[in-house]
Formats: C-alpha cells, sequence, structure tokens
C-alpha cells in the first residue's frame, strides 16, 4: 500500500503501467527482424531489374517474407522512434505533433507496402 | 516531460554523454544504437519506395533504379547498409543482455569492440558486393 495521496500520484505522472506491452513488442519484432534481414539482404543482390524483382515478389513464399518484414520494420521503426522523442523533444507541442506524424507515416507507408506487394502478387 | 501539473521537474533518461561524462565505448555504442535506428527508419521509406515503383511498372522503377545509382543513392545505401549492419549485431547485444548475459562491465566492453570490428569488416563486404555486382547504371 502506498502511502502517497492519491492526487500527488497523479500530478507526479507516474507509471501508466503499460510500458511493458512496449518493451516486449519491440523485443519481438527485434527477433523477427534478424533472420528476415539477413534473407532479404542476400536475396537483394538478384534483384537489381525491375523483371527480376517481379519475378521474386510475384512468387507466393517471398511475398509472404517480404510482407512480414514490411510489418515488422514499421511496428518496430515506431515503437524505437517513440521512444527517441520521448527522450529528446522537450517541447511539448513538437512532442505530440512529431508522435502523431511517425505513427500515421509508419502506418501509410507500411500499408502502401503491403497493398503493392498484393498487387505484385496478383499481377496487376 | 517538460513541466508536470505539479511544477516538479524529475530527470527521465538524462543525456549524459558531453557536459557529464567523458565519452565511452559503451555510451558511443549506445547512442549510435539510436542514430542508425533512425537512419534505418529512413532507410524503410526507401524500402517502401522500392516496392510501390515495383508494383507501379517499368517507368517508375527506372526513376528508383536511377536513384540508387546515381552517387547520392549510393552513399544513402551504404549508409543504410552500414546503419542496417551495425544495428543488427548492437541489437543481438541488446537480446543477450535483455536474457542476462554479458552484464559484466568488461563483457559488455568485449562484445562492444566485437560490433566495431564486425560492423566495420561486413559493411565494407556487403557494400563492394554491392557495386561489384549491379554492374553499370
Amino acid at each position: 500500500m502506498s502511502l502517497r495521496h492519491p492526487l500527488a500520484r497523479v500530478r507526479g505522472l507516474g507509471s501508466a503501467k503499460e510500458g511493458t506491452g512496449h518493451w516486449v513488442a519491440q523485443r519481438i519484432t527485434a527477433v523477427a527482424l534478424m533472420p528476415l534481414a539477413v534473407w532479404f539482404l542476400v536475396c537483394a543482390f538478384g534483384l537489381g531489374s525491375y523483371a527480376d524483382a517481379r519475378a521474386f515478389l510475384a512468387q507466393p513464399l517471398n511475398a509472404v517474407l517480404t510482407a512480414a518484414l514490411v510489418f515488422c520494420i514499421f511496428h518496430h521503426a515506431q515503437l524505437g522512434l517513440q521512444v527517441v522523442i520521448e527522450d529528446y523533444v522537450h517541447l511539448r507541442w513538437l512532442e505530440i505533433v512529431l508522435q502523431v506524424v511517425v505513427k500515421f507515416t509508419a502506418f501509410l507507408a507500411g500499408l502502401a507496402s503491403l497493398l503493392a506487394i498484393v498487387r505484385i502478387v496478383l499481377g496487376t | 516531460m517538460s513541466s508536470s501539473p505539479s511544477g516538479s521537474k524529475r530527470p527521465l533518461s538524462p543525456f549524459m554523454i558531453g557536459p557529464y561524462y567523458r565519452p565511452q565505448l559503451t555510451s558511443t555504442l549506445s547512442i549510435l544504437h539510436r542514430i542508425t535506428g533512425v537512419a534505418l527508419s529512413a532507410g524503410a521509406l526507401g524500402f517502401a519506395w522500392w516496392l510501390l515503383a515495383t508494383a507501379a511498372g517499368p517507368h517508375q522503377h527506372v526513376v528508383f533504379d536511377n536513384f540508387i545509382r546515381s552517387l547520392p543513392g549510393t552513399v544513402l545505401l551504404l549508409l543504410v547498409v552500414f546503419s542496417l549492419v551495425y544495428h543488427w549485431l548492437n541489437g543481438l547485444r541488446h537480446l543477450l543482455w535483455d536474457a542476462g548475459w554479458g552484464l559484466e562491465i568488461p563483457r559488455a566492453y568485449a562484445t562492444g569492440w566485437v560490433v566495431v570490428a564486425l560492423s566495420g569488416v561486413l559493411t565494407a563486404g556487403i557494400g563492394w558486393a554491392m557495386i561489384a555486382t549491379r554492374g553499370a547504371a
């Protein structure tokens, strides 16, 4: 039991009790990205031309793994950028604007990338 | 965290490199992990551009291709390759710490130097292989 008055705790802006989920998600995406990044880097050597890139992404296994790579990249990136902004941007309004811009950009870029993969698989 | 409603100013993750501490290997690698993470976030947008250009067709793909083969594009690509190699290796170091391994000071320094050495070797190797295999523009 805490001896602090509840109002004192609220004004002190204590723990929101949401940090663990962020921490775990950052590490799970990190573990997933380790093999995915190596796999894509190795494959990237054969993806110099437009035809090679289309043929590669049209393969179902490559498409699924690339989609997983896209999801993990943008999820991991926005989790990390969130903490960087929290730590270094001390102007409150700018911090909030940057946090929202990062979330929107990561979501839109990730969504557009996934739809691009779907378009290539479907051959449209 | 500029000021809480109660007016108290409690430091959160104070930035200690510079006026308070001399740079050490451990703190330098720590901030480099964040810098390369931010760089890779920008690189992720480049990756998205490549996917969108490939889906859009040959005319859009050649715009990406011309950029990535240009001098500024090549420099940016090499910076992303270095960031990826470093962030991958140092990220593995972080995951091992999270598992409780390697937190002793001598081991933290030893793994730090391994990351520095491997980052240099792998970035040079991958960078050379990329430029050698992609041929003339």
